[in-house]
């Protein structure tokens, strides 16, 4: 059955890639051009490659400055959350049955359906007097934020592994603490690449809570640095989009990396 | 472990929650003194033509998203699902507008509507095209569906083919073997299978789209006029610009209930016809 390859629809999805790759070899292409050049059909590739857009859009968005606060923000998040997150999954789907963890579980998860927008002004109020308006309260806001979700995804996963392996880790006189981490955390590894991959795209791309947390221009992220550039010098739009092109690169790199393994995964965390 | 992670979710989620919803009942602006008010600021909001015109934009927004998503995501899925030449490419490439950042992609899809479109369709001479939809009250919210749809189909395609791959093959096999067409198979067999995750994509993705933000801020502010302003730019704004620190308490309230409302009701309806089938 099925051994031919389907030509029809091969055709009709590379057909369909166009519009997908059609934005990005605008923005590519804008990047490159002079002003000057804007007036001509913008389509057509640029006479000549002006990289010095790259260089003026560095110096005048800090990139490096943002680069670095957004890979600080998505690394720390990243590894926090799936040490944590797993952890406090772990310990309410093996407890299930009683009824105090039963309810912590569907409180987190409720959660899931709360509109940002509605803890967004208490909370702005909340992190500016604890002192919070900066990268770590960033950071801290993302892994506790993330919990809902992850423990939704996490418990359904962890109540598919037998517990029969850690009743005989018990048997060999191992801690819980001790099961979790060498037992039941390296079994949890497709789950964990699948919090890791969604919770950094969430980290890296997102615009609203730096948005209304940061109050120092020098702790602004990828997304956060665009959005001022934008408004201050929308008029140059080969500087813009030579600068909206650096901020989309590094996870385009990633993703070019390791674009087989990140799919797999996100798949694999919808089946479960 | 599980503790310290209850009492931090509760300092800085349950407690703004609730901190919003006691501002709800108050006049406070932000700053000064405030007063309570009881249920004016809730009345206020359905009285508000902003506020409600921002509620109409957003529905009609999501609730169009929702279906276009679903449906170019399931197709492409299928697509993929198929026995394909550069299936891994495919994938890959079809799956990409979903990691650049939405406030990013929305810039790009601005310059598309207000200079790229007109310019080119100029150049053409189609006329239909010349003008910038973006600047038009009553077409505006098509170039933010357009933006949206764009962006978003990756990850619900994603989805859909996790929940293909869940199917078995040698079901196929026997309903060919019955003469079944590809379109009774697909009807009859395949999406029945594949249910929970069209319940699962169709929750998510209205959920996700009456969250609308970045999209608006980045594509129109909220304009022309307030023509696109989504529930999220508006509670944003009258909230920290306005001085209406209160009274969009009140408004993130009704739309809380809201969302939780229309979740709920979508995802009984669609488990129903699951267990249907």
């Amino acid at each position: 059955m099925r051994k031919k390859k389907n030509w029809l629809v091969t055709s009709l999805l590379i057909i369909g890639t166009l519009l997908i790759f059609f934005p990005l070899y605008l923005t590519i292409n804008i990047a490159l051009k002079t002003p000057g050049e804007m007036v001509k059909p913008l389509l057509s590739l640029p006479d000549e490659w002006r990289f010095q857009n790259f260089l003026d859009a560095i110096e005048m968005t800090n990139f490096f400055q943002a680069l670095s606060n957004s890979f600080i923000v998505t690394f720390s998040v990243v590894v926090l959350t799936v040490l944590t997150n797993s952890l406090v999954s772990y310990a309410i789907a093996r407890n299930m049955h009683k009824k105090f963890f039963k309810g912590l579980f569907y409180y987190f998860v409720s959660a899931m359906f709360v509109p940002f927008p509605i803890i967004m002004l208490p909370l702005v109020r909340q992190t500016a007097i604890a002192g919070m308006d900066n990268l770590i309260g960033l950071i801290f806001l993302y892994i506790v934020f993330q919990l809902s979700f992850n423990v939704f995804i996490y418990v359904g996963y962890i109540k598919s592994i037998p517990v029969a392996l850690e009743e005989a880790a018990v048997m060999d006189g191992a801690s819980s603490w001790k099961i979790f981490w060498k037992v039941i955390f390296p079994l949890l590894s497709p789950m964990n690449a699948t919090v890791a991959i969604l919770t950094a795209l969430y980290a890296w791309n997102d615009f609203m809570l730096p948005l209304v947390i940061l109050t120092d221009p020098e702790h602004a992220t990828l997304p956060l640095v665009q959005y001022i550039f934008q408004s201050e010098f929308s008029t140059n739009y080969n500087l813009a989009f030579a600068s909206y092109l650096l901020a989309l690169l590094p996870m385009v790199i990633v993703y070019l990396i390791a674009q087989k393994w990140i799919i797999s995964n996100v798949t694999r965390g919808a089946v479960k | 472990m599980t503790i310290p992670a209850v009492i931090l979710f509760f300092i800085f989620h349950t407690f703004p929650l609730l901190q919003g919803i006691f501002y709800s009942f108050t006049n406070w602006r932000g700053y000064g003194d405030w007063d309570f008010i009881g249920l004016s600021n809730y009345v206020n909001v359905f009285k508000d033509m902003r506020a409600l015109n921002a509620y109409g934009f957003t529905f009609q927004f999501a609730i169009v998203s929702t279906v276009l998503v679903n449906i170019f995501s399931l197709l492409i899925a299928l697509g993929l699902n198929a026995n394909i030449k550069f299936q891994k490419t495919l994938r890959a490439v079809y799956f990409l507008p979903n990691i650049l950042s939405i406030l990013i992609v929305g810039f790009i899809f601005q310059f598309i509507f207000t200079i790229f479109l007109p310019q080119f369709s100029d150049a053409l001479g189609i006329q239909a095209l010349a003008t910038n939809i973006l600047g038009s009250p009553d077409y505006a919210w098509v170039g933010v569906v357009i933006m949206a749809v764009w962006q978003a189909t990756a990850f619900n395609t994603i989805l859909y083919l996790a929940g293909l791959q869940t199917v078995p093959e040698d079901v196929y096999e026997a309903a060919a073997i019955d003469g079944a067409s590809p379109w009774k198979r697909f009807w009859k067999i395949t999406f029945p299978l594949i249910a929970p995750f069209f319940t699962i994509n169709m929750v998510l993705a209205l959920k996700t789209f009456l969250m609308v933000f970045d999209h608006i801020i980045a594509l129109t502010g909220g304009g022309p006029g307030y023509a696109t302003e989504s529930i999220s730019v508006l509670i944003y704004r009258g909230g920290f610009e306005g001085g209406q620190f209160g009274y969009q308490s009140a408004n993130a309230v009704i739309y809380f209930i809201v969302i939780v409302a229309l979740s709920i009701i979508q995802l009984r309806f669609l488990q129903k016809r699951e267990v249907q089938q």
